[in-house]
């Protein structure tokens, strides 16, 4: 797990004035999972469309398996594979066919293809439902026949564009461990999402972006070393209040030395948890808020994420 | 080629497994000629006739050879696909069954007919056609073809007049051998008229037959009416593709653009050829169409298809969204179907809106499907089929145009 099968080499991208990614660099090692983590609009989808050949980089190079992703396209395009944030299926094909078709785009045919989408609708758990049409499945069955159309010519590099989104947790689960059985098997994967237990489950490294910036990159281990010795507190305020706000009025507490909310849950980063609660919980008081309940946690990529730009992954 | 191929046929499965799709381009397309022809009494119902023959009866009260020839005329076996003849015992019973709507038009000849021949009457008046209302075109055909026949045996008469004057003036007969003469040379014309008539009618009627033929121009216009329906859908799936993800999925893969764009082009006229030759099948199936020769048929179904769909491609091309494909579609399928005549003839526009509705797939169909109807094989629709190729070749090229343009920004 030495030799790097992707390098990226102060990438930019501008869509007229604004500029999604601002001058990333980073490389993926053959046969681990290097996830990018960061909230909705950080630049991740357009990073790893600079890096299919889709868009091409306003600045910067990126090479993949050795070839220049803008002079080699055709070359890089048979090393990847690529599961697309969006479900991207003909609903009224079945399985069977949607991965037929998928494997011609990629050369393939005959019996190799046969036996690859035997193994892949196995891999995702949908072989028994190969024949039915795929406009009679469930989003997180549709979610899985992303995946294994992404897989079927066995990519070199496989992108994974946010693939748990708007799916139920069985689901979730189901891909989390297709992921890893896929890395398991000695493929690359670069995994794009926002939510820090994926990352934190699945890489091996995580390079975190914001606002189209590489902020860090590193091991879990790596990265959690960044925030030292802090604690994170997570807050559960009763309904009715607005996570932002309760964000904002601790802020300035003493000991609170970042804070931000996440799906209506506050976070705080303080120094010693048992000196700074006293303060929240009399903030929270004379504001008349109501907290159900409190978490102490040991620091994780939110809080490295809160330790680095002030805000909560989710924000 | 495998990957353009494997695209295309994508697209004919995604279109075909759509019902709707089917209502519109199979279901509506017949169902509206059956209207039509109806609404225009294309229709016989006797029972033993197809269903395009026209009920026609006859009653015959005369003895004489002349009447003879016009019920032989009127069943003749090469009017058999034309016409569905039966005949009644009085004037009344064939009034009754045309005002019971079971024949277009009933052929009463009356005892006198053989009489007028020699006396100089009208001959125009000697039969009576007593028609159906609700069968105008029908009723028409029968009238032209009684009508064609009794010209004939005008001239005929005229004819044999002319000669028994000659013969008086040179001196060659006497007055008294005059009316003999005549009669001679009438009775024989009328012993050979039978089949010299019948021959001469069968060339005339088969032309008639093809350009009344209401049904082979209301099926062909509505199957390239409908064709363009299926062209719109065909343009529209690029920009749902598009929409879906699907298009920059396939663009990821080692498939070049072109690639790619000539799978949906060749999906959309995979789409549209199955569409007009199962339309074309079966209309002659359902309806005892004859189309004429299997080559121009194939040629015309071919070039009109690449026509039709090249204007999709320029509409998807010029496109922003599968809802606008649509709305500026239907708009060009109704505007189109005016111009080029599924619903009006062309022949009654101005000069300006005829030479207009050639932009159009449907006039140069209609022409090219009515030459073989007519009878006429492939070397008789090389216009039409040219016409509709360097249609096709303009549209594709402006669309290939375009969609660079906007797909370079896609990719």
């Amino acid at each position: 797990m030495s030799e790097s099968i992707l390098s990226t080499k102060d990438l930019h991208k501008r869509f007229g004035k604004i500029e999604a990614v601002r001058g990333i660099s980073f490389s993926v090692l053959r046969g681990e999972i290097f996830s990018l983590l960061g909230p909705n609009g950080a630049g991740k989808t357009t990073t790893i469309s600079m890096l299919s050949g889709l868009l091409e980089p306003s600045e910067g190079s990126a090479t993949i398996g050795g070839h220049d992703v803008q002079q080699e396209s055709m070359a890089v395009r048979h090393l990847i594979g690529i599961v697309p944030q969006e479900i991207a299926l003909y609903e009224t094909l079945s399985a069977s066919q949607t991965l037929s078709f998928w494997g011609q785009m990629y050369g393939m045919g005959g019996k190799s293809l046969q036996r690859r989408k035997a193994k892949v609708l196995d891999l995702v758990g949908l072989s028994d439902l190969a024949d039915q049409r795929v406009e009679t499945y469930s989003g997180g069955m549709k979610r899985r026949l992303n995946i294994a159309a992404g897989l079927l010519h066995q990519p070199a590099l496989l992108f994974m564009d946010e693939p748990t989104v708007g799916i139920d947790p069985q689901s979730r689960r189901r891909i989390l461990e297709t992921v890893k059985s896929l890395r398991d098997q000695g493929m690359t994967l670069l995994y794009t999402t926002h939510y820090m237990e994926e990352a934190e489950e699945l890489s091996d490294r995580v390079g975190i972006i914001d606002h189209g910036k590489l902020i860090a990159l590193g091991t879990q281990k790596e990265l959690t070393k960044m925030v030292g010795e802090k604690e994170i507190l997570r807050l559960y305020p009763s309904d009715g209040h607005e996570s932002g706000q309760l964000a904002d009025l601790f802020a300035g507490v003493g000991g609170v030395l970042h804070s931000g909310a996440v799906n209506g849950e506050v976070l705080l980063s303080v120094n010693d948890a048992a000196e700074a609660l006293p303060g929240v919980i009399g903030a929270a008081n004379a504001a008349d808020v109501r907290i159900r309940s409190v978490d102490i946690e040991e620091p994780n990529l939110e809080a490295v994420f809160l330790h680095l730009t002030g805000r909560a992954l989710r924000d | 080629m495998k990957k353009i191929l494997a695209i295309g046929w994508k697209d004919l499965l995604i279109i075909y497994r759509d019902r709707a799709a089917w209502i519109m381009m199979l279901a509506a397309p017949l169902v509206l000629t059956v209207a039509m022809g109806f609404v225009t009494g294309s229709f016989g119902d006797d029972d033993n006739s197809g269903p395009q023959q026209i009920g026609a009866v006859i009653v015959n009260q005369d003895v004489g050879q002349v009447a003879a020839g016009l019920v032989e005329t009127l069943q003749a076996e090469e009017l058999a696909g034309l016409l569905a003849p039966t005949t009644a015992p009085s004037a009344t019973a064939a009034r009754q069954t045309v005002d019971d709507d079971r024949a277009a038009a009933a052929v009463i000849i009356p005892a006198d007919f053989s009489a007028t021949l020699t006396d100089g009457s009208d001959m125009a008046g000697a039969v009576e056609i007593y028609t159906n209302p609700g069968r105008p075109i029908s009723a028409s055909i029968v009238e032209s073809i009684v009508a064609d026949y009794l010209s004939q045996v005008e001239m005929a008469l005229v004819s044999s007049q002319v000669t028994a004057s000659q013969l008086l003036s040179s001196g060659r007969v006497t007055p008294e051998e005059v009316a003999t003469v005549a009669g001679a040379a009438a009775t024989q014309w009328e012993a050979g008229q039978s089949a010299a008539i019948t021959i001469d009618r069968e060339t005339a009627t088969v032309q008639e037959e093809s350009a009344f033929n209401p049904l082979a121009y209301f099926a062909t216009g509505m199957a390239v009416f409908f064709l363009m329906y299926t062209v719109t859908i065909g343009g529209r799936s690029i920009l749902n593709e598009r929409e879906d993800g699907t298009l920059t999925r396939m663009l990821v893969t080692p498939t070049r653009y072109a690639q790619v764009l000539a799978g949906k082009v060749l999906g959309v006229y995979l789409s549209g050829l199955v569409q007009v030759t199962l339309l074309i099948g079966a209309s002659s199936l359902l309806f005892n169409l004859d189309w004429g020769a299997p080559a121009g048929i194939a040629l015309l179904i071919i070039a009109v298809v690449a026509a039709a769909t090249g204007w999709g491609m320029l509409l998807a091309a010029s496109s922003k969204t599968p809802g606008q494909v649509n709305a500026v579609g239907t708009a060009m399928m109704l505007i189109f179907g005016i111009l080029g005549g599924t619903f009006i003839s062309i022949e009654a526009f101005s000069g300006f809106m005829r030479a207009l509705s050639k932009i159009t797939p449907h006039a140069w169909a209609l022409d090219g499907f009515g030459s073989l109807v007519s009878g006429g094989g492939p070397a008789d629709i090389m216009l039409p089929v040219l016409a509709l190729l360097s249609m096709a070749a303009l549209l594709f090229a402006a669309a290939v145009v375009v969609f660079q343009r906007r797909w370079v920004s896609v990719a």
